[in-house]
């Protein structure tokens, strides 16, 4: 029994964590992420939650105090934007090494400098190898959706591990769609209540988090700390199962569109998804053997599942809404690269890269359009004129 | 107040076996604290050597719940933890008193933490500060902070042929601290083992945010004999540069004023980091600094008498 709502991004994830009722919620502002919070801080003037609400001095306190309130036993979250999780990125990492489910929303905007206000991926690809794991949303509905989803995955016993939930800045922050909401009981019972193993607050069991740890232990650390991120893939999968019978919509770690026979493919993440959907649809219309491959899953990355979608595609466009500056493409092509060449398997698909939208630059239909020319003309040629593009770039 | 036998008799809250230097002071402070310290705590500390000594994993000194979050963030992680006390209490899965306490040294309060620290205090949550001054960022070899005093020798601002140690006089912490409209704060030294007991069990006790700046001399950092710690501290309180004082819900209360007022050279005299102080031709430097002594005291025993004044 659905709600219908119409709301903008930003208030589906407050809304999501209405119903999460999260016990410990840190926030400093920062646009595009603003609204969030003063949708959740709304909900908590009107007693809607009784979650303590920290109303910090930066970023880097607002991780420092979710740091604190998941080590005390408490389910805590956060959300920010780029500059925002610049700041926090010391403590970032320190999050994910202590093995604390604390969920964050990030609206995604362009790092500075120069400073932009507008939507790319430079700041959660800024936090990849953070230990963090990263759900990209397409829109209002599936923000809404992984914020719940990212509480359950988050507190497994076998993950642990804190967890991004992404949403374009002003793309999906900012306008208002259409969406479903579960009832507040329905949430309320997915989520259940956090009860951690050990807690700083259980006085009668003292422990020490964040010890000096140095060459004799750190590596055995991080050695589990990757075993969680690999323990997580099947509990991404598992939830997202459980959280695809309650609410009606399909979830995984990928979503692939119109893949069945496609020949070839863009693969995306993001609200990019949904407009290359449309194009997808238009090409089909044409008789066009097109699809989508949506990574909605960045970290960890799914690479088996990459590999099978892609392997019977003759050339594939990875579109990377960040630059790795020095490195050939941005990060998403590479881990696509990196995936096909995984297991000594050598896959004939051809893979080019574009980075674009930079800075909240318009992707327009017209650019998939030429993306999908561009891999038809590998296809035809057998010839790649160039592995990493533009899309919607003067030059 | 506790007798020495009762605190004596208090259970550690940190075991010995740490890996503190011979004759560290400042463990000395965190073992005065937290003997002072009744009923269930949870602790903090930033990074530091008090950190560093006391958490080398597999091994922890710390027999109450303890946490590390970095070196400028722990008035802010702290924070966290009592905003998932009051949440969970309120909810009924915690059922027991708690009180909070956060340490840092001086370069993760007085400098890198600061802003934390003034976060926590405005916002008003219920944590006892422990700022551990040993007058420099020890940890990381001895390097100036602002909390070091004027013309001491350290690592990044060396006594040379042309620059003599630090250039500028020590940031008044706890006076900024007051400034935020915190219930209760406090300057103690180890030397004054009961002033300062006294005083975390009154910080304790109080609702809020409170602070307590304790002087903790570091033999090697400071360059005296491992013997003279106690006696370090002792002198700077008996020079007047490290007054024993607190703030009590808008009065400052003056805790002791020495019989006899040393001269800093007393103090100064022991020291490695100030012995090119008493080189006749640095007489200059030795005065300049006895002049910010007595004026920032004598500032300090008007502001208590006028505290008095209004009572
Ligand atoms: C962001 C950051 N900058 C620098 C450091 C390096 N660092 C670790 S401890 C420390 C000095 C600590 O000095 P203080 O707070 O005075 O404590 P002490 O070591 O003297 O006990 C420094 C500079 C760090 N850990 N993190």
């Amino acid at each position: 029994m659905a709600q219908i709502v119409a709301l903008t991004g930003n208030e589906a994830v407050a809304e999501a964590m209405r119903q999460i009722n999260p016990d410990v919620v840190a926030a400093y502002p920062i646009t595009p992420q603003t609204e969030l919070m003063h949708k959740f801080a709304e909900f908590h003037a009107d007693g809607l939650v009784d979650t303590e609400l920290v109303l910090v001095e930066s970023e880097h306190s607002a991780m420092s105090a979710s740091v604190g309130a998941a080590a005390a036993g408490a389910r805590a979250m956060t959300a920010t934007s780029a500059n925002g999780l610049a700041l926090m990125w010391e403590i970032v990492y320190i999050a994910a090494s202590l093995r604390l489910p604390i969920v964050m929303a990030v609206v995604n905007r362009a790092l500075s400098g120069n400073i932009n206000i507008h939507c790319d991926h430079s700041d959660t690809m800024g936090c990849r190898d953070s230990g963090w794991i990263q759900l990209f949303s397409e829109n209002a509905q599936e923000a809404y959706d992984n914020a719940i989803m990212a509480v359950k995955i988050a507190e497994d016993r076998r993950v642990l591990l804190p967890v991004m939930v992404t949403l374009d800045g002003f793309i999906i922050s900012h306008t208002v769609e259409r969406l479903e909401i579960l009832q507040d009981q329905q949430v309320k019972d997915f989520v259940g209540e956090y009860r951690p193993e050990r807690y700083l607050l259980d006085v009668d069991h003292p422990f020490t988090v964040g010890p000096l740890d140095l060459q004799d232990y750190y590596f055995e650390h991080k050695r589990q700390e990757i075993e969680a991120e690999e323990n997580a893939l099947p509990v991404i999968e598992e939830v997202s199962r459980a959280y695809s019978t309650l609410c009606g919509r399909g979830y995984d770690l990928i979503e692939e569109y119109r893949m069945e026979d496609a020949d070839r493919a863009v693969v995306a993440m993001g609200s990019t998804c949904g407009t290359a959907k449309v194009v997808v649809d238009q090409l089909r219309e044409q008789g066009e053997a097109v699809g989508l491959l949506k990574v909605r899953c960045y970290r960890p990355f799914p690479y088996d599942r990459i590999v099978a979608a892609l392997a019977k595609v003759k050339a594939a466009a990875v579109l990377d809404r960040a630059v790795s500056f020095g490195a050939k493409g941005g990060s998403l092509y590479g881990d696509v690269r990196s995936a096909l060449f995984s297991n000594n398997g050598h896959y004939p698909v051809k893979v080019i890269d574009y980075i674009y939208g930079l800075g909240g630059r318009d992707l327009e239909e017209e650019h998939l359009y030429k993306a999908f020319a561009d891999l038809k003309r590998i296809v035809q040629t057998g010839r790649v004129e160039f592995e990493v593009g533009y899309l919607g770039l003067r030059e | 107040m506790a007798t020495i036998k009762e605190l004596a008799q208090r259970g550690d809250k940190l075991s010995p076996g740490h890996r503190a230097c011979a004759g560290c002071v400042p463990i000395i402070a965190f073992h005065q604290v937290l003997r002072s310290a009744q009923g269930h705590v949870v602790c903090g500390c930033a990074t530091g050597c008090m950190e560093v000594v006391t958490t080398i994993f597999p091994y922890t000194a710390w027999k109450v719940p303890f946490i590390h979050n970095a070196f400028e963030n722990v008035a802010a992680t702290i924070s966290g933890v009592e905003a998932a006390y009051r949440a969970l209490k309120r909810k009924g899965r915690v059922g027991k008193d708690i009180r909070f306490i956060a340490f840092g040294g001086d370069g993760g309060t007085y400098d890198i933490g600061l802003q934390a620290l003034s976060g926590v205090l405005e916002r008003g949550h219920s944590m006892l500060y422990v700022c551990y001054d040993n007058e420099a960022y020890m940890n990381t070899g001895i390097q100036r902070s602002s909390a070091t005093p004027f013309a001491a020798d350290t690592k990044t601002a060396p006594a040379g042929k042309v620059h003599k140690g630090k250039k500028q006089f020590p940031k008044n912490l706890t006076e900024i601290v007051i400034a935020h409209n915190v219930p209760y704060a406090a300057q103690a030294s180890v030397s004054h083992w009961k002033d300062l007991n006294r005083k975390v069990e009154r910080a304790l006790a109080v609702e809020g945010p409170t602070f307590i700046n304790v002087l903790a001399p570091c033999p090697p950092g400071w360059r005296f004999p491992q013997e003279l710690g106690i006696e370090m501290a002792r002198l700077a309180v008996e020079t007047c540069f490290w007054p024993l004082y607190e703030y009590d819900h808008g009065a400052r209360i003056l805790n002791y004023r020495p019989k006899e007022k040393l001269p800093l050279s007393e103090w100064t005299k022991h020291q490695g980091r100030f012995r090119h102080l008493h080189r006749a031709e640095n007489a200059h430097l030795l005065a300049a600094a006895q002049e910010e002594v007595d004026r920032r005291w004598e500032l300090l025993v008007r502001m208590c008498e006028q505290s008095a004044g209004q009572k």
